[in-house]
């Protein structure tokens, strides 16, 4: 079975605002990044608009029990429950979550870690344990474990279907797409809950992706200058209602845009080239149509853009749009952030304005938008959005 | 060959196992049949301070007796995620060395920097705010390709040529089923014919055993380790926490017939439902419980009564097990089949205890006798189950086994594995 599914609903939240709308206007109105340069220097980031976290988690003790990513993530998923018209369809709606690592308490670990970093283990492990018993909230266990995102989306917004958590960063939200396609286009179910959230403004994550050299430094250029130098972290979260076509014209609702085809590969990276390879080969598994093609790439700005320009530029009539100039590297969040402003574009019948310097000067407004995901460590992926007809 | 829905049938063609009571499938199962305990005193860091002393943990070859805090929770998850899919691959004899026709499904724990990460940084540092360890960090690619979420399930897709994206999968104690269900899927759908799926845990490190502790989940039972694990029975007091991995190779059955391999059993029916109620507390009608049971059963296309052993998720907790009898008693009605519990023998392996049970209900299947739940002394009258108790059963004609798992966070994923058609 290969039935065709809609994009439904879409909850957005990035530094530029939230809502699919909100975003639709302030990237056609030349919206300028919104960048924190010195809380995190020499890192920059893209910070999180505020948030009315009542308007999505009403229960203030559902928001204790959460640390600032699960709230986020949280509150991105009500929002696209909501764009969907799907409250009611939550008891057997599926849910894949795309999860990033827990908070951590950085007032708790920067203590420890003063305290005991030079004594010999024999003498800072009894210490450590002691702290640690008494300085970590019970709660931030659950605040902070991975596959309760997914479990705080149930309790919250009582999605029950089914849920799982998909670990990795970019390439686990590419996957978590791909398969919830997949799974309602063979039958399995009729509606899911999809996406990711990143909060970058945490000090553990800067820590977790330093070290691998993937981060931009100082004062954001656009991501096509960055010449492999790095991402700009961006706090983002975005869910899709994906719905098969069928049912959401039975309760009288109207697409977004067709999801018309997921493609996921992880390439081994052994040389320069082979990522550009893998995303090459995942083409024949979409159905391009010839004619005018827009691009929303997912450039980064870290070392594997090299091999992104190379699949672009074999791309013809290409329409290529970069909107991690403006909203930044939101790893499990970025792809599924994609795909939502690709969506919105199809949704509107139109398409963006020039993002960034390299972007094809054009006003085309092409039918099919491919969505294009590199992952900075591994991870390549493909997707394909056109009108809902 | 089709099953009732029209789906080709998922075989299983390889199982590989690590646990506390030994590297290897036959040995582990051996063990298990046994009642062997693998529970002991931690010897891999000091013990002051802390409420559970006790735990299945599990040996890297080169570490001494007890261990030491040297590996990291992913370092050890990849070693004995990459054991236990050598095994099953070499019984299943697919593919060549380095070469396996098919995909990977890793389930895993989220994984993170670790105190002796965040200590060695600031040392380097000589200060321990984050900004100075972050300095301190910079260029060290190895701390970041060792804790990146996808860095296992990419070591793991380069040295054994698994094909296509790696997926790890995290649903608490339902990891490892869910990894099965997620490449059974992946065969059913004829996107490959075959997958590894394989779950993997090594977290006992002491702020993963401080986190537990502090929700009250584990037996405080440290005097006598052995003995602590006592699922279903009425004096348990929580969980023992464990490690371990399994790996199952699963593929196409005709596929697998067709190029002569041997057929273990067969995964029948998923079935899976999230619970609204609470983070850690099931809903006390247990409704999504019991609906993963009866999904699994009906994915599987058997009748209840066509169940022959359930290896029960049997944590210990007095909540779960709780929960799991009403299950039983809900799905089965006045004569449920037997229970029994691996984790009163080898503890909680958490991401690996899905697809730990998961193979240990085909090795049931295969061998045709039921592991015991062990120190079972004294009955819980609110838990009338036939628990297998203390001692293995032999018996005759299994041919449907339900693998139970249950985890925080409302997640239910229930197994259905079956022995291979009659020919």
């Amino acid at each position: 079975m290969n039935r065709e599914i809609w994009i439904t609903g879409i909850g957005l939240v990035t530094s530029l605002g939230e809502g699919r709308a909100a975003h639709w206007q302030a990237l056609n109105a030349g919206a300028t990044p919104v960048v924190d340069t010195e809380t995190f220097a020499p890192y920059p980031v893209h910070p999180l608009p505020v948030l009315n976290l009542d308007a999505q988690i009403p229960r203030k003790g559902d928001q204790r029990q959460m640390e600032p990513w699960q709230r986020l993530g949280t509150y991105a998923a009500g929002l696209a429950i909501d764009d969907a018209g799907a409250r009611g369809l939550v008891a057997d709606m599926h849910l894949i979550v795309a999860a990033g690592g827990g908070e951590r308490d950085v007032t708790v670990d920067e203590a420890i870690a003063t305290e005991l970093a030079d004594r010999p283990e024999t003498e800072s492990g009894p210490i450590l344990n002691e702290r640690l018993a008494n300085g970590l909230r019970p709660t931030l266990f659950l605040a902070q474990l991975s596959n309760l995102l997914a479990g705080n989306i149930s309790i919250v917004h009582g999605v029950t279907g089914s849920s799982r958590t998909f670990m990795g960063e970019e390439s686990a939200a590419a996957d978590a797409i791909r398969i919830a396609h997949a799974r309602l286009a063979e039958g399995r179910g009729e509606i899911a809950l999809v996406g990711g959230a990143f909060a970058a403004q945490r000090w553990d994550m800067v820590l977790l992706y330093a070290p691998g050299g993937a981060l931009w430094q100082g004062a954001p250029v656009p991501v096509s200058e960055r010449a492999g130098g790095g991402a700009v972290l961006g706090a983002m979260s975005a869910f899709l209602v994906l719905e098969h076509a069928e049912h959401a014209r039975a309760r009288g609702v109207r697409g977004i845009a067709k999801l018309s085809g997921v493609a996921t590969d992880a390439s081994r990276r052994a040389g320069p080239g082979d990522a550009a390879a893998s995303a090459t080969g995942l083409l024949a598994k979409l159905p391009i149509a010839a004619g005018a093609l827009g691009v929303l790439s997912g450039d980064s700005g870290a070392a594997v853009q090299a091999d992104e320009a190379r699949f672009l530029a074999a791309l013809p009539d290409a329409v290529t749009r970069r909107p991690g100039t403006l909203i930044g590297h939101g790893t499990e969040a970025s792809f599924p952030a994609h795909v939502a402003l690709a969506a919105t574009a199809i949704g509107e019948g139109g398409f963006y304005p020039v993002l960034d310097p390299a972007d094809t000067v054009s006003r085309a407004a092409p039918r099919q938008i491919l969505v294009t995901g590199f992952g900075i460590f591994r991870g390549e992926a493909l997707a394909l959005v056109e009108p809902a007809i | 060959m089709k099953d009732h829905l029209g789906r080709p049938l998922v075989a299983v063609t390889g199982i590989g196992m690590v646990t506390p009571l030994g590297w290897g499938a036959a040995l582990s199962w051996a063990r298990l049949l046994a009642g062997d305990s693998g529970i002991r005193r931690i010897g891999r860091f000091p013990l002051d301070h802390l409420k559970t002393t006790i735990a299945g943990t599990v040996d890297l070859p080169e570490e001494d007796d007890g261990g030491s805090t040297a590996f990291s929770s992913p370092q050890r998850v990849e070693r004995m995620a990459a054991f236990a899919i050598a095994e099953a691959i070499a019984e299943a004899r697919i593919g060549s060395e380095g070469d396996f026709p098919g995909a990977l499904m890793l389930g895993m724990p989220p994984v993170e920097h670790e105190w002796p990460q965040r200590f060695a940084l600031a040392r380097a540092a000589h200060a321990g705010r984050y900004p100075d360890m972050v300095r301190a960090a910079t260029g060290h690619r190895d701390l970041y390709e060792t804790f990146l979420f996808g860095g296992i399930g990419e070591r793991l897709a380069a040295r054994f040529g698994t094909k296509g994206a790696p997926i790890s999968t995290t649903t608490a104690c339902a990891t490892g089923a869910t990894a099965i269900q997620t490449a059974v899927e992946a065969i059913q759908r004829g996107e490959t014919l075959a997958a590894i799926a394989v779950g993997a845990d090594g977290s006992v490190q002491p702020e993963a055993l401080i986190r537990f502790s502090l929700l009250s989940a584990l037996s405080t039972r440290n005097e006598d380790p052995a003995r602590a694990a006592r699922p279903f029975e009425k004096s348990r007091d929580g969980f023992v926490m464990a490690e371990g991995a399994a790996a199952l190779v699963l593929e196409d059955y005709e596929a697998a017939r067709a190029r002569g391999a041997r057929i273990i059993g067969l995964v029948a029916g998923c079935g899976e439902r999230a619970d609204s109620f609470h983070r850690t507390r099931s809903n006390p009608d247990g409704a999504a419980i019991i609906g993963a049971i009866r999904n699994a059963i009906a994915d599987a296309g058997v009748a209840p009564v066509e169940v022959g052993y359930v290896n029960g998720h049997g944590t210990g907790t007095p909540e779960n097990d709780k929960m799991e009898a009403l299950g039983m008693r809900a799905v089965f009605g006045e004569a449920p089949p037997p229970i029994s519990s691996i984790k009163s023998m080898i503890g909680h392996t958490l991401s690996a205890a899905g697809a730990i049970e998961a193979a240990a209900s085909l090795l049931s299947i295969r061998d045709q006798v039921l592991p015991p739940t062990i120190n079972h002394v004294e009955p819980d009258p609110s838990i009338m189950l036939d628990v297998v108790p203390n001692t293995a059963r032999q018996v005759n004609g299994l041919r449907h086994v339900l693998s139970n798992s249950f985890g925080f966070g409302g997640q239910n994923v229930c197994l259905l594995l079956s022995a291979p058609p009659e020919a």
